[in-house]
């Protein structure tokens, strides 16, 4: 048995270390490392509670938007505020916004051109991934850039920038926009949609959407060969690889719920292992007993929570917390939230394989075309000329929690506020649930159960199918440490 | 025989860059770059990406061997941009992040490498004056590049140049505008960009030539001093709502963001996210401190009395359509022509 260190990890927004122990070639064991500790739960208390729209959106330059929307749930929640109906479509459609652009650059930036790398030359596919996917210098790139840089005038005309933007407010948004403005939000989605349907998935939204099976979509894939679209390089060299038995995590699933409507959100709220499980936040804790934090009195909900780094903490080895859902260890993002929420192909992709790399990835593209579809509506809905926030003021003792999804997954906002100013404030990010170390009994985090099992090459010092099951979780390692 | 030196123009330019305590959110807006996009940009002026976290291939041991061959000397490192503050702390120690798979506290990598490099570029105000994650009382200990807050010093101390003879340039900006990023290592790339483009914060002058309240489009409320009162009304932010637009040193309203936006565009307030000390304002940032009833912080360089004199003028002869279009978040009273 060997022992090993990896890192730094790039394409994953921010710093990150995967130890691992190997044995015949295959790994044993992994810890997680998340190497970089930011303070934000600490800087955050004793300000006032409206200026966490300040300081949160700047823990993740990636999941900015995702940040503010917790945090001024959280706000909204303390104060018993609600929003007009306009504030809830243009929060929908920056969220969104903010979401697919991640998607968008997960898959061409941080994913695809791991298949580009020289140790899959001799593969079949090899030419055609590598003058696509290379990283810098393939064709995708290049048109991809663009299409995300246009995409994102969306940000400029709803929320004035992306990221960090101050729009985003407990009772709806600060940015009120005529009709005009409503015209071009329309033009921008449409183009963006012809993207998908041209470049990405070589099929219409439509034809991507009623796809509700596993045999249906290798039905689709046996009628388009490799260099058809994105989607469909990606699904051959999935095939060939077998990703759909790399990185199998503990498929208990998790999604808080995202983009309300009138009566239910886009996409619902739910617990799902082997079916749906009721989901009560309260049964959250965060376990320290293996992080660089001092030791409290054992795994605490995020309302109580502390954080107190300490670097010589005994049996730390991150500075990532251990989230839990009434003790067990749960996967957040794409994945989660298409089977929580019930789509056919996804639950039968799961159903069937389980969480791994393929379905996330794959989840991830359908969620794309779920959203751009549900986009236009929603743009048309807006009402110029009405309401787009409601206002009022935090009380002086309050406590509010604020649950959203970010591109990779579920992120939440845990805020105290006494005498008028935040007393405690916590965040559980996406990548803290993926992410996390092993808890008090032991038990490995997601990310650690999906890199067991993983095969290491012959001369690999960096296995390729560790770097595609971490990258397949979309990590935000800055989310993560906070 | 002395080895032939490549022509400076046929040379290609080395580009590393490194994050640390950020959010990466310098980086995400870079990728947002137009006219041309950011690999045109940099492609045009023969910058090499030797490595950047979101767009390189190489990870792990292959970026350890790259950070290797340019301390040993084999790869010239032309540009070097760090994203985020430099972590200082537990106390001193630099443990708040060791660089993944090194064992070695990031603020030491840094330092050896600006020590190495031609140029050295501080992307956003983490990495220019400590930023956000300064804020607080500084939990991380994270220091600038070359400030910590205001203080000239920082990681490399008042007296650093690199090699090329600059001190570390400050792109400073939460985020940064992606052309405030490309322009300058373009300008740096073909040799236009000296001293005398800095401002006395090390800012590009480039963009800190400006006010942010240069081409605000709530300008005609501010001259009539037409405030509005609460989040998404339409009238000036600065008199009740936070905003430090007619102080703070960007172009933000005459080159828009994300296509047509900016922060005041987006409907609130200029925090002033170029400047150093921004991340602790001593006040709520959405509320404007006042004694007397007058705003604290007034225009850079307009003497007070002035500017009060003119306020109270000017704030007589609002017009209707202002005055209660200011306080509304649609228009209410249109514009029409006298006939």
């Amino acid at each position: 048995m060997s022992r090993r260190i990896v890192g730094p990890f790039n394409r994953v927004e921010g710093d990150l270390e995967v130890q691992l122990e190997i044995r015949d070639a295959v790994v044993e064991n992994a810890w997680v490392v998340s190497p970089l500790y930011r303070g934000f739960e600490q800087i955050l208390r004793g300000k006032p509670p409206a200026d966490a729209l300040v300081y949160t959106p700047r823990i993740c330059g990636i999941c900015s938007v995702a940040q503010s929307v917790a945090a001024a749930r959280a706000l909204a929640d303390a104060q018993g505020l609600d929003m007009p109906p306009n504030g809830r479509l243009a929060l929908n459609l920056i969220l969104a916004n903010e979401n697919i652009a991640d998607h968008l650059s997960h898959f061409y930036l941080f994913f695809m051109p791991d298949f580009a790398r020289d140790i899959y030359r001799d593969q079949p596919w090899h030419d055609d991934i590598a003058r696509r996917f290379k990283a810098v210098s393939g064709s995708a790139t290049r048109q991809v850039l663009p299409a995300r840089a246009e995409w994102l005038h969306i940000m400029g005309i709803l929320a004035g920038k992306w990221p960090h933007s101050l729009a985003i407010q407990p009772g709806g948004t600060t940015r009120t926009i005529e009709g005009q403005e409503q015209a071009r939000i329309l033009s921008i989605i449409f183009a963006f949609r012809r993207f998908l349907e041209e470049v990405l998935f070589g099929d219409t939204l439509d034809n991507i959407l009623a796809l509700a099976s596993v045999a249906e979509l290798d039905a689709w894939l046996e009628r388009h060969p490799l260099a058809h679209s994105d989607f469909a390089r990606f699904l051959h060299v999935s095939r060939s690889l077998e990703l759909d038995r790399l990185g199998r995590a503990s498929d208990t699933f998790l999604s808080y719920g995202v983009y309300p409507g009138e009566a239910d959100e886009l996409f619902r709220r739910g617990l799902w292992r082997d079916g749906a499980r009721i989901f009560d936040p309260a049964t959250i804790s965060e376990d320290l007993s293996h992080s660089w934090m001092t030791q409290g009195s054992g795994p605490a909900h995020p309302y109580d929570g502390a954080t107190e780094p300490d670097a010589d903490s005994p049996g730390g080895y991150t500075w990532c917390k251990a989230p839990r859902l009434d003790g067990a260890v749960v996967e957040v993002g794409a994945l989660a939230r298409q089977v929580v929420d019930g789509h056919a192909l996804i639950r039968d992709l799961a159903t069937q394989s389980g969480g791994n790399v393929r379905n996330r990835v794959i989840a991830r593209l359908l969620e794309i075309a779920r959203v751009v579809d549900a986009m236009t509506p929603w743009a048309r809905a807006l009402r110029p000329r009405e309401p787009f926030c409601h206002h009022g003021k935090p009380p002086a003792e309050a406590q509010g929690c604020g649950l959203t999804e970010a591109a990779r997954g579920s992120l939440g906002h845990w805020l105290r506020i006494r005498d008028g100013r935040i007393h405690n404030y916590q965040i559980i990010a996406p990548t803290t649930w993926n992410f996390s170390p092993r808890d008090a009994g032991g038990t490995p985090g997601a990310l650690e159960q999906a890199l067991v099992g993983a095969p290491v090459r012959e001369g690999e010092t960096d296995p390729v199918a560790v770097q595609h099951i971490v990258r397949s979780f979309d990590p935000c390692m800055v989310c993560t440490v906070h | 025989m002395p080895e032939k030196i490549p022509e400076p123009s046929a040379e290609k330019l080395n580009l590393l860059w490194l994050q640390s305590n950020g959010c990466g959110g310098c980086s995400m807006s870079l990728l947002c770059a137009e006219s041309p996009d950011l690999l045109t940009s940099l492609e045009s002026a023969g910058i090499n990406l030797l490595w950047h976290p979101s767009l390189s291939e190489a990870s792990g041991s292959e970026l350890q061997a790259v950070l290797a061959r340019i301390l040993a000397g084999e790869l010239r490192l032309d540009l070097l941009c760090l994203e985020g503050s430099v972590i200082t702390g537990p106390q001193g120690s630099g443990r708040f992040h060791i660089l993944a798979g090194t064992g070695r506290p990031m603020m030491d990598w840094i330092r050896t490498l600006s020590a190495v490099a031609r140029h050295v570029v501080a992307v956003g105000t983490c990495a220019t004056y400590g930023g956000i994650t300064a804020a607080g009382g500084n939990p991380s200990g994270a220091t600038g590049l070359q400030y910590d807050g205001a203080d000239r010093g920082g990681l490399l101390g008042r007296d650093f140049v690199a090699r090329d003879g600059l001190p570390v340039i400050n792109i400073a900006g939460c985020p940064t505008h992606p052309n405030w990023v490309t322009e300058t290592l373009v300008q740096l790339a073909i040799g236009a960009f000296s001293e005398q483009e800095m401002d006395e914060l090390g800012r590009p002058r480039s963009y800190t030539n400006h006010l942010v309240h240069h081409g605000c489009p709530r300008n005609e409320y501010y001259e009539y001093k037409a405030s509005a009162e609460k989040p998404s009304d339409l009238g000036c932010l600065m008199e009740h709502l936070g905003c430090l637009g007619t102080q703070a040193r960007a172009d933000c309203n005459t080159r828009l963001w994300n296509g047509d936006g900016s922060c005041l565009r987006g409907g609130h307030a200029c925090v002033n996210c170029t400047a150093p000390g921004f991340e602790e304002p001593g006040h709520a940032f959405n509320e404007t401190p006042k004694v007397a009833g007058i705003p604290v912080g007034l225009p850079t360089d307009m003497p007070k009395a002035w500017f009060v004199a003119l306020a109270s003028l000017s704030k007589a002869a609002t017009p209707k359509r202002l005055k209660e279009n200011a306080v509304a978040d649609h228009v209410v009273v249109p514009l029409r022509s006298l006939t």
